[in-house]
């Protein structure tokens, strides 16, 4: 393999591709060195020039255009659990951005009516406005048809209110629990642009994908055989929920600081507040 | 005709021939919707002091992958020689294999030249290390210790630079921990204020930054004696969770059970006790 006499990094790759043609039929190996040397070589030159031989910048120095983001997450988790006769919402306090934390302080359940509570976690400027858009949304419905507003019905309307909304969507998660008509527990839980459903449990938020598994396991008795299939009772719900979010605050940096938990029966809605891992 | 077996000659350092096509691969990841691993980091608090007699090195415990906490208890002070110690933040990998090395190579030359190795030495090779490297080791380090010339403490960047100062912290929690130490460190502390020091920075660390958490180990360093407390404060305990569960037998489904016996005889028999300390 010639190199050219002014010794630059220009290359006659046609006469080294030439050679190697040449060698192929007297010894295939040395053939084969002879061209992944030339390879290389060809490699090493054009990295260290750009296409017009010149060497290349590394470091770009120049401005740079940032891209400004409406939305911010502020983490958190929610968890809902419909029983016979009750519905549990329960929701972390902590309020987080990026390292920092805001507050140890900001509860993500919201008091709907007297039968429903939902839990909201994301981004909270979204939070804060979509329940102030649904408590003024009650207000006018029980103005107009003289009576509150039931689980399903409020259900049915945030799935409305979130795709109104649907090519600037609220980075909310919601979940909704509360009592139906027939005061059996109701759980519906929604996506950002409003596709919701009825379910019997739903956890959302940053401990979302960790809760879900576990809740999946321990009130749908998912993957288990020979056990006894058990209606869910208060007491065990309330036990399970603090359960699980002991675990979720152990390795989801998000979730932690207290746990506030509200029961919802046809007595009324009760708050427990349980202290988590404050790291 | 000889046959010649091709070996590539790599030249040394890291090879970036991986780049463009994980770069490619990053973006259509994206566009999937998922995210490309990432190396673990610690997102720590570490810091140091200097005292009358030494110096006093404290960490957090967490380890984190994301948001997600991938370790609740590891070690962040590692041992440099007997006299020198060095907190690590940043990538866990590079904060753990570039002490080891600094390590190995400082006990060759403690060997070599019959005396107990210098702070500033293990900074020299630390620096020199990570300079070469340009910031592609992601370790931040507090480096302590106390040698022939006294205590010292320095603070090591991921590019290569240092800083020998009186009290230094390193990580995501850095600030939270600084803020302490600016509020209460004086010169020439009492070994117990100056552990109590350190441990309300670290702790102020691990309530405040996200990326740092569960206990506070603490090393102080003196003239002929190293305490190495792991931990020194849990100051988060796991919560005691009111149900039980542990599952029966017979809850995970048998599909199929095959039972191969293995005639074997005992020949001989050894018992060896285990150092579980």
């Amino acid at each position: 393999m010639t190199l050219p006499a002014d010794g630059g990094t220009s290359f006659r790759s046609d006469a080294s591709a030439q050679e190697t043609q040449d060698l192929s039929t007297s010894g295939g190996h040395i053939a084969v060195i002879q061209r992944v040397l030339v390879r290389q070589l060809k490699m090493i030159s054009a990295q260290a020039c750009g296409a017009n031989g010149k060497m290349k910048d590394y470091h770009y120095s120049g401005p740079v255009e940032h891209k400004f983001s409406p939305y911010a997450f502020n983490g958190g988790t929610v968890l809902a659990v419909a029983g016979e006769d009750f519905a549990l919402v329960a929701s972390d306090t902590r309020l987080s951005e990026g390292y920092s934390i805001h507050s140890r302080d900001s509860p993500k359940c919201y008091k709907l009516t007297d039968t429903t509570v939902i839990g909201c976690s994301g981004f909270h400027g979204d939070c804060l406005t979509l329940t102030k858009i649904i408590e003024a949304r009650l207000k006018m419905y029980k103005h107009s048809n003289n009576k509150s507003m039931t689980s399903g019905a409020i259900a049915a309307m945030l799935s409305t209110i979130l795709y109104g909304r649907r090519f600037f969507p609220y980075y909310v998660y919601n979940i909704i629990g509360g009592l139906d008509e027939e005061g059996r527990g109701a759980v519906y839980s929604f996506d950002p642009v409003g596709s919701y459903q009825r379910d019997t449990y739903k956890a959302g938020g940053s401990a979302s994908a960790m809760l879900q598994p576990l809740l999946d396991n321990q009130i749908g008795f998912k993957n288990m055989e020979n056990v006894e299939q058990v209606p869910l009772s208060q007491e065990k719900a309330v036990q399970l929920v603090k359960d699980v979010f002991i675990s979720a605050a152990e390795r989801d940096v998000y979730t932690g600081d207290a746990l506030k938990i509200c029961i919802i029966t046809k007595e009324g809605i009760r708050e427990e507040i349980v202290p988590l891992r404050k790291d | 005709m000889a046959t010649v077996s091709v070996c590539q000659y790599y030249p040394g350092g890291f090879s970036f021939e991986n780049c463009k096509r994980n770069a490619l691969l990053e973006a259509d990841i994206n566009k999937l919707g998922f995210s490309s691993p990432a190396a673990r980091k610690t997102g720590t608090t570490i810091c140091g002091v200097v005292y009358k007699d030494g110096v006093v090195l404290g960490a957090d415990t967490r380890a984190t992958e994301g948001m997600i906490v991938a370790d609740k208890n590891c070690s962040k002070i590692h041992y440099i020689s007997p006299n020198i110690y060095c907190c690590g933040a940043g990538t866990a990998a590079d904060t753990e294999m570039t002490t080891q090395i600094i390590s190995s190579n400082l006990e060759l030359h403690s060997l070599s030249t019959g005396r107990l190795p210098r702070v500033a030495t293990a900074n020299r090779m630390l620096k020199q290390m990570l300079f070469r490297y340009q910031g592609y080791i992601g370790a931040a380090l507090v480096l302590g210790g106390v040698d022939c010339n006294g205590p010292h403490l320095y603070s090591i960047y991921p590019h290569g630079s240092t800083d020998k100062l009186p009290y230094v912290t390193m990580g995501s929690g850095s600030l939270a921990a600084m803020a302490v130490f600016e509020d209460r460190y004086r010169p020439n502390m009492e070994e117990e204020e100056a552990k109590r020091l350190v441990r309300d920075a670290i702790a102020a660390g691990i309530f405040n930054d996200l990326g740092s958490g569960s206990n506070i180990d603490l090393c102080v360093i003196t003239k002929g004696k190293v305490d190495y407390l792991r931990p020194h404060d849990v100051a988060n305990k796991k919560g005691v969770k009111t149900g039980s569960y542990r599952y029966k037998h017979g809850t995970t489904g048998v599909l199929t059970k095959t039972v191969t016996p293995l005639n074997l005889e005992v020949v001989e028999e050894s018992v060896q006790t285990m150092d579980t300390s």
